[in-house]
């Protein structure tokens, strides 16, 4: 919790982030297999993994 | 455009789909695994080893088969998937050449001898369910097109979400989950962040969902359009009585393309086909152009072939939306991500839906909790 407003910058960067992980992951895996399937799997399942962080962290 | 109006516009589009998306996420669960449930669920058939190389019949032969194991029918489609189904020839009948798809039976011969690995009855079973209801409820083109409506309401609900995030997350940092404070303000925090983390996955399948429930539409177009084109000159044409050899079609559309595998031939007077012509389909060998099609068409009467063209944008558009719906195109890693990534949604939807029961509130209140990030739902118990 902060105090001062955030700019969208601040409030879009992990988002976009995260975004642009996804699109790579769903793009990867289609052009090619083997190396780009291994790629789709990590940035696709990035996105899992920050999901898991936060719903169990034991803050809030 | 103020917070109210988005506010307004991620309720109600969110309302209006939200228990179909729900439907079609549940439904959609166990169609990711379709291949690997089929061979649990229906024994999968398996066609006998035999040296490697063994011919293939000729497809005048395994045409004969299928007649003759279902006087009367007619064939409509031959298709083959040489990676999951090795020397396994499929061959989808009817009735008659305009009967509806859903009345198609499927025989599978051994591509080799004409055997008949398998004679499927009228389509049932668990997954045929799931995959009716997922497709279009069983109620046809109509129940497709509100289907791929509600996926449009679903796209807009997203982006009105995101367009919501912005104010709400003003003073609160990525991730922010407030556990201590209301279970209503918990969820909030969960489908924000659930929702901003799946956004991109989310409008893709959505997207691409949209654009399948169109293909009835988009094969419609083909047929007026380029196939339409290319057979101008057979238009006033009484469609052939005598069908030449479609083993000849195939050697002669074989002859017209280069470094492909052949994926499916239609028979004349069929949905991908003129009343005139074997459609020859032909798939690439790369991961990409597997996905897309190349048609040669052969004349059935005079066996010659017209001269190839590459389909049209909006098909080609459609064939490569079809995986990225499907989650089929990774190895099971990516299918386990697409279903853990459905499960988020189905996330999303539930908790959206117990924002909007819980504790009704006016309009106005709903947009002073988006503007303030929730804080005001602390001044209540």
């Amino acid at each position: 919790m902060s105090r001062t407003r955030k700019t969208l910058w601040q409030i879009f960067r992990a988002p976009l982030l995260l975004a642009l992980l996804s699109i790579i992951g769903l793009v990867a895996a289609l052009i090619g297999d083997g190396l780009l399937d291994v790629l789709s799997w990590l940035t696709l399942g990035s996105t899992l993994a920050v999901i898991a962080w936060y719903w169990s962290r034991r803050s809030g | 455009m103020n917070v109210k109006l988005w506010f307004l516009i991620h309720k109600w589009t969110s309302l209006v789909c939200t228990l179909f998306l729900l439907m079609l996420c549940i439904t959609g669960l166990p169609l990711i695994f379709h291949h690997e449930l089929e061979h649990v669920l229906e024994d999968g058939v398996e066609a006998p080893v035999m040296p490697a190389d063994t011919p293939m019949a000729s497809l005048d032969v395994l045409g004969e088969r299928a007649l003759s194991a279902r006087p009367g029918d007619v064939i409509r489609f031959m298709f083959w998937d040489e990676e999951d189904h090795p020397h396994q020839t499929f061959v989808s009948m009817a009735a008659s050449l305009d009967a509806a798809p859903d009345d198609s039976r499927l025989i599978t011969l051994d591509s080799r001898t004409g055997a008949v690995l398998d004679e499927p009855g009228p389509p049932g079973g668990f997954l045929y369910i799931m995959f009716k209801l997922h497709v279009d409820m069983f109620a046809g083109l109509p129940g497709m097109l509100f289907l791929g409506f509600m996926g449009l309401l679903f796209v807009v609900a997203i982006i009105s979400g995101v367009v919501l995030y912005t104010p709400f997350m003003r003073k609160l940092d990525f991730g922010t989950v407030r556990r201590q404070r209301s279970k209503r303000l918990k969820w909030l925090d969960l489908h924000n962040l659930l929702g901003v983390v799946t956004l991109v996955w989310a409008l893709v399948v959505g997207l691409t969902g949209v654009i399948n429930t169109l293909s009835p539409i988009v094969v419609g177009l083909w047929q007026q359009g380029q196939l339409a084109a290319m057979t101008a000159d057979y238009a006033d044409q009484p469609p052939p009585t005598q069908m030449g050899s479609v083993q000849q079609a195939l050697d002669t559309a074989n002859g017209r393309v280069e470094g492909m595998h052949l994926s499916l031939i239609a028979w004349p007077g069929t949905r991908f086909s003129s009343q005139h012509h074997y459609g020859v389909f032909f798939r690439g060998d790369t991961p990409l152009t597997a996905r897309l099609l190349q048609p040669v068409l052969i004349d059935a009467g005079s066996g010659q072939a017209l001269e190839p063209e590459a389909l049209p944008w909006y098909v080609q558009t459609l064939l490569l939306s079809q995986p990225l719906h499907f989650g089929d195109y990774g190895g099971m890693p990516l299918k386990v991500i697409w279903a853990l990534l459905d499960i988020i949604t189905i996330a999303v939807l539930i908790s959206g839906l117990y924002l909007w029961l819980g504790r009704r509130a006016s309009t106005a209140r709903r947009v002073d909790e988006v503007n303030s990030g929730g804080l005001t739902e602390d001044a209540q118990p």
